[in-house]
This record gives C-alpha cells, structure tokens and sequence, in this order.
C-alpha cells in the first residue's frame, strides 16, 4: 500500500529536501511510525506523547484528521498525507 | 440541495471583518482603554487592518497595522486610504510572523492599544450577536455552516451560537492553504493557534489549496455574478463537497457558506484573468486569504 506524503520544508532536512515521499501504513499511527524508519527522527517532530503536536495540522485528502479518527484515522491505498505547520490569518 | 451565500462583501470595507473591528474597538471603549487620540496596533493579514483603520477614522484613533510584505497592493492602498500607519513583517512565516513582530512593538510601547483580534473574546462573540442570529433567521432549515478559518472568529461565534438553537448544522472550517513561502518557518514551535480556537466547536475542518480556490472564484463570479476574494473559493469548495457528500447519501442540505470578502482587493493578483495555472503561480507567494 502506497501513501503519498507532503513534508512541509521545515521537516525536508529529514528526507533529504524530498518535498513528497510515499510511506505504507494502515492507519496513520502507523503511516508516521514507517517515515521514522524511512526518514529517522521525523515522527519526533509530528507526534509526541500527546498525540498530534498542537503546532502540526496533518490532512488526509484535504480534511483534518483530527476531526476524523487522529492518529488511528485509517488510510487507503492512493491516500494523499500532507503535514503543514499551523499559520494564522485575519 | 441548496447553497445560501452568506454576503459579508456587502459590508463597508467589503469584507466580514468590519463586524470584529467595530465590535473590538467599542468594547476596549467600553472598557475605558481606548480614548481620542489613542493608538491602536494590530497584526492583520489586511482585512481586519483596512476595517480597523476606517472605525479609527472616524473616532480619531490612530492605527497602526503589522502586515505581511507578501500581500496584495490594494491592502495597502486602503489602509493609507484611512490613514493607517503599515509596519510590514516579513513575508516568509505569512502572518505567524506579523504576530510576532506586533506582540514585539507592544511590549516596547505599553502605551498602545493592541486589540488582538486571535484572542480578543469580543471577535467572536460578534458573530455570535449578529452574524449566527442572521443566518437562522433567514435559514431555519440551515443543515451545514462553512466558514473560513484565519482568527477562527467566525466560525467560533457562528458555531456557538448554531449549536446551540440548532444542534445538528455542521460547523465546516475552509481553511487556506497556500504557498511554501507562507509555512516558511524557523521551527515548528513558531507555528500559530488562534487563542480563541475551540476545536469542539467544528465538525470538520477542510485544507483547500489555490487551484482549487481559483477555480471556485472564478465559478461563483462567471455563474452567480458573485465577485468574490479568493478565500471565498475555498469556503465555496469545501461547501460544494459537502453538497456532494449529502447528494450520495441522500441526504435533502442547505448549505450556508460565507462571502467573506469582495474581489476588488485581489485584482492586482492575477487571480481573475488568463489560465488557472498562471493564477495559481501568480499568488504562490501571496497570502491571498
């Protein structure tokens, strides 16, 4: 299974300047636990005990998982992921 | 299935933040913090700035606004147009970094004003008075609410009050999401949650990028006569998946979705005119919501 991933360019030191990367997982828990073995020290920087760091918006197809099932949100072959940091407008 | 536009264009300056300005300045009046002659600071990525600077015209307040660099030059024009003074910030961070710089300006000068529209209770709680009271009154049968989400100010206040006289509309935030330039962060700890933010307020919560946005501007501009901002197209994408949604499970909606501004202020962008794909380059760097 093949998930698209967008890594925001403050985490492409991770992945070599890689702007999308593919990664499997069956639910996004362990979709962010397969770029760590990939792409070491990157789940670090989106997860922590909590879950979800508060400054990280993570999308699967465009909608905020945290109104779907969080890190236990369940992914589909041809999946699109994309991580951003949170900004601000007004 | 319907779709009910919500025209905040219609406002003085055009834009939905007309009803957050006037309400946080008359609350900081009420407070006794604001008096003639007073200055007031805010960051904004414009709207909110061109709407403060003409309340502060008129009452003899002087404002002064923290806006990125990478905004379009009618934001400029019309904050000068009512005498506001413009510090730019830079435009890599978009406006995490305005925040900064102003919370930077405040500590040095106490003797300012800042009203902070991402924290002020009283941005939201105007949308809770007027915006959420208007809707229902016009809609009873209102099934979904979609908004767009910068101070969260509409879609808190709207949301509270809908949840409240109506249970069961979904509360959608359409949120922008735009070029790299823009999440161009130091680090991940610069990242930006508006304190009035309530995620237990929202059913759901969309990303949508610039094409699409351009697409929808253009859609609602050249079927409905509707000449909107770039963010409404956004709003109206997230609003016509959830059409969509409702349509293939059956499901009887109306959808209200906000006009949050008018598109006369984006016209320098580029968004209006030749292919999706030069538009779309066009405002990469732009904070175009």
């Amino acid at each position: 299974m093949a998930i698209e991933v967008q890594i925001p360019t403050i985490l492409r030191t991770y992945t070599g300047g890689e702007k999308t990367v593919t990664a499997d997982g069956g639910t996004l828990a362990d979709l962010v636990a397969d770029l760590d073995v990939k792409f070491p020290g990157l789940k670090d920087r989106v997860v922590d005990d909590a879950g979800l760091r508060r400054f990280v918006n993570v999308y699967l197809n465009d909608e905020d998982v945290r109104f779907l099932d969080g890190l236990a949100t369940p992914l589909s072959d041809g999946d699109s992921v994309t991580i951003l940091p949170a900004v601000a407008g007004g | 299935m319907r779709l009910w536009a919500k025209l905040e264009d219609l406002n003085p300056t055009g834009s939905v933040k007309d009803r957050a300005a006037l309400a946080m300045i008359e609350r900081a009046e009420a407070d006794g913090v604001l008096f003639p002659g007073a200055t007031i600071l805010e960051p904004t990525s414009g709207n909110t700035g061109i709407s403060l600077a003409m309340v502060a015209r008129q009452r003899g307040y002087n404002l002064i606004c923290v806006m990125p660099e990478n905004t379009s030059f009618e934001r400029t024009q019309l904050l000068r147009m009512w005498g506001a003074e413009i510090v730019y910030s830079p435009a890599q961070g978009g406006s995490n970094e305005a925040v900064r710089v102003a919370k930077d300006l405040a500590s040095r000068n106490p003797e300012w004003v800042m009203l902070y529209q991402y924290g002020n209770p009283a941005n939201s709680q105007t949308h809770y008075d007027t915006t959420g009271p208007e809707i229902l009154e016009d809609l009873p049968e209102i099934t979904h609410f979609v908004a767009g989400l910068g101070t969260t100010g509409t879609l808190m206040g709207v949301g509270r009050f809908l949840r409240e006289k109506k249970p069961d509309v979904q509360i959608v935030a359409a949120e922008p999401r735009y070029g790299e330039l823009v999440y161009g962060l130091r680090n991940l700890d610069e990242g930006f949650v508006p304190e009035l933010y309530d995620e237990s307020v929202l059913s759901s919560r969309y990303s949508v990028g610039p094409r699409d946005a351009l697409m929808r501007t253009r859609q609602l501009l050249h079927e409905e006569g509707i000449f909107a901002g770039i963010s409404t197209g956004a709003i109206l994408h997230a609003a016509l998946g959830l059409a969509d949604r409702a349509a293939g499970s059956g499901q009887e909606a109306d959808i209200c979705f906000v006009v949050c501004d008018g598109g006369w202020k984006y016209l320098s962008t580029g968004a209006y005119e030749g292919s999706l794909e030069d538009a779309e380059q066009a405002i990469s760097g732009q904070l175009w919501a």
